[in-house]
């Protein structure tokens, strides 16, 4: 027996990937903003962006799912996710609508994708006309984490 | 309102949140930002009125500034309040009287350093009372009152708040810190017997140091000075001991008044902008192409410039956070910073300012990058790296703090001791360098070539009423006469004859233990010696008055 719930999802896409947060978790939603590159940083790591006084880092979607680099013309578009301390910003290709779902329409991810980006994504929202990913942003910035403690761990060991 | 004024006083204070003073902090440092640009866009402007209203609008930001940051501020009370009980269980614990006096409780500092200097001054008190204070008998048998005293005292001095923490206890034993150095393996015999008085109590913050005899519960725990000494750096401040043995031991501790707002000094390198906390800068130099080819030397590899007589490792800001392909010499410049111990200096492309910037923290996903600080937001908005200098020496391999200590105490004891000699180096022909005692050299001259005549076949100028014979020191090593306009003479005396000796350039005087070896000396040379890494040849210049018959 199951409750059916409905949640809202804040949507966009990467690459052809059609994704989905909370809207709860996010912040806001913003332009192409200015970026301060950071040497050494791990290279999902794009910059940092001042958000009205507030130093937000901008991870990128891309380099996190292991997808081609945008393209020189296509500035990407920030999805600001609250934290528990600071805020960051994800680097999206565009952003959608905010979208109702029912909770009776999720999946959990096909065991088929690659653990590290299976361990990102709740669940698999099935929508009429395509399949939407709920994205969980914790576990991206957990993974941005575990990515540059590894690079220096290799730093170190060199 | 007439109501209100008329009920008991109450207490004029009220509780806020740190987060809301945090998040009033940027929002003024936001303001600060936008004043910027409207000043800047007004400034061009012909309405009066725009301008005179953009200047009141600064002179109010500045004040809301300075309001703000006062709100974070806290009496350094807060830390000391716990002393009393602290002193008062430890000196029961050891059987020792201890009175402690406090001057400067009110003394303000920012609540982050507030927060960070709690636990190194609660080890310096425990320090002072557990191996500073003598117990009632010892202090007696001292013919001192039976009772010590532990002095707290703060003040502020020059931007920054000074914190003493002295007792009148047994001060610190030179000899017994030099032999537990020794015993711990961490100096040489040889370099503890040339320390200065100073240079000992700066042992006791090496790591792996103590003096007590058995490890006690109370400040042996194991952590030691150099804990305390490094939490203190990390707040950009400084300590260092004072002790009259017998007498007492004062800790003086300097840090800043607040982290959130600091001076710093603002570089480029490879088109980025990067800000160095200005606490860490000793000074800039500027070096053009030219400079860079010829000052900059390349030992295995590693660059490194003389500063006085000093070699001081160099990193490039570009490659160390790897910034982009290296690049042909260009003119640079050069900021000599002080990391912990070590000295070492970091070229970048441009300097642009000195600025004081707010410091924010990065976000957790960057924490683990030594090489930064924070970041910070400059005039235009855009967001800049704070540096980490002691972060980037690690990564750029400078040398660590204790290494770097035992060379210049070796540099010190070496000058000290007899057989170092001052050294005038030189260079003489086209490439090959010399150096010769500087005891032989009576002075140094420039004469023009004009002033230079011939007699009989010699070359000789007028000096002081006498005729100066010259010996081209190139030509005398088989190579030719460089034809400069101004020569470079050493003035080099026997008896009261004198004769010059001609050299293409001087470079530098250095100290140093003179060990020549013979082998492949050539006539009118005492041999050769490694000077600061170079094979240099010793001049003989008795020799070489022979060698022309002088």
């Amino acid at each position: 027996m199951s409750v059916t719930t409905t949640s809202q999802l804040c949507t966009f896409t990467v690459d052809d990937l059609f994704f989905g947060v909370e809207v709860t978790k996010v912040q806001e939603v913003l332009r192409f903003q200015p970026m301060t590159r950071v040497p050494l940083a791990p290279g999902m790591i794009s910059g940092l962006i001042n958000l009205r006084g507030q130093i937000v880092t901008a991870v990128d979607l891309r380099a996190c799912l292991g997808l081609a680099p945008r393209g020189d013309g296509e500035p990407p578009m920030n999805v600001v996710i609250r934290g528990s301390e600071s805020s960051v910003s994800l680097l999206v290709d565009t952003i959608g609508d905010v979208i109702e779902v029912s909770s009776d329409s999720f999946e959990p991810p096909p065991s088929t994708m690659r653990a590290a980006h299976r361990h990102m994504i709740a669940s698999i929202c099935k929508l009429p006309r395509q399949l939407l990913l709920v994205l969980i942003p914790e576990r991206v910035l957990l993974l941005t984490q575990a990515s540059e403690t590894a690079g220096r761990a290799a730093g170190s060991a060199r | 309102m007439v109501a209100h004024e008329e009920r008991t006083p109450v207490d004029p204070r009220i509780r806020v949140d740190v987060r809301l003073l945090d998040r009033l902090m940027n929002l003024v440092g936001e303001l600060v930002l936008a004043r910027n640009q409207l000043l800047q866009n007004a400034s061009s402007s012909p309405d009066n009125a725009l301008v005179s209203t953009c200047q009141r609008l600064n002179l109010i930001t500045t004040e809301l500034q300075e309001g703000v940051m006062k709100t974070r501020m806290q009496p350094i009370e807060n830390v000391w309040n716990r002393f009393p009980r602290v002193v008062r269980d430890l000196s029961q614990l050891c059987g020792k009287a201890v009175k402690l006096e406090m001057e400067g409780a009110s003394t303000e500092l920012d609540k982050t350093i507030i927060e960070a200097i709690g636990d190194p001054l609660t080890h310096l008190v425990r320090n002072s009372v557990d191996h500073g204070i003598e117990t009632p008998e010892q202090r007696a048998a001292a013919g001192k009152q039976a009772s010590g005293t532990l002095r707290l005292r703060a003040y502020h001095e020059g931007g920054r708040v000074n914190i003493e923490i002295s007792d009148d206890g047994r001060g610190i034993d030179a000899e017994r810190v030099k032999s537990r150095a020794l015993e711990r393996g961490l100096i040489t015999p040889e370099r503890a017997h040339a320390l200065l008085p100073h240079e000992v109590h700066g042992l006791l913050f090496l790591p792996g140091f103590s003096t007590a005899e058995k490890v006690t519960n109370i400040s042996g725990r194991g952590v030691g000075l150099d804990v305390v000494k490094s939490n203190i750096e990390r707040l950009g401040g400084s300590v260092d001991i004072d002790s009259q043995f017998g007498r007492g031991t004062t800790f003086r501790i300097r840090i800043p008044l607040t982290l959130a707002i600091i001076p710093a000094l603002v570089v480029g390198a490879h088109g980025e902008r990067f800000a160095i906390p200005q606490v860490n800068l000793v000074e800039l130099l500027r070096l053009d192409v030219e400079q860079v080819k010829t000052a900059i030397e390349r030992i295995h590899g590693v660059p490194v410039y003389r500063l006085r007589g000093n070699l001081l490792p160099l990193v490039e800001l570009g490659s160390v956070l790897e910034l982009g392909p290296e690049r042909a010499p260009r003119d640079v410049n050069m900021i000599v910073l002080q990391a912990d111990e070590r000295q070492f200096g970091l070229l970048v492309d441009d300097i642009f300012d000195t600025e004081e910037i707010v410091v924010k923290p990065l976000g957790r996903e960057l924490k683990g990058l030594s090489t930064y600080a924070g970041a910070t937001i400059m005039g235009d908005g855009k967001v800049a790296l704070i540096l980490d200098v002691v972060g980037l020496a690690e990564r750029a391999g400078v040398a660590a703090a204790e290494r770097q200590i035992a060379r210049e105490s070796v540099d010190r004891s070496v000058v000290r001791s007899a057989d170092t000699q001052l050294l005038l180096l030189f260079r003489s022909g086209a490439s090959s360098r010399m150096a010769i005692p500087l005891e032989s050299v009576a002075r140094l001259e420039e004469f023009s070539r004009a002033r230079v005549e011939h007699v009989g076949g010699d070359d000789v100028v007028q000096y002081r009423g006498e005729i100066l014979p010259l010996v081209y020191l190139s030509e005398v090593f088989g190579e030719a006469r460089a034809e400069n306009d101004t020569l470079q003479v050493l003035v080099h005396s026997h008896g009261n004859r004198h004769v010059g000796l001609v050299v293409d350039a001087i470079e530098d005087v250095i100290e140093q233990e003179l060990t020549a070896t013979r082998r492949g000396g050539r006539a009118g040379t005492l041999g050769s010696a490694v000077i600061q890494g170079r094979v240099t040849e010793i001049l003989d210049a008795e020799a070489v008055r022979g060698l022309v018959g002088g």
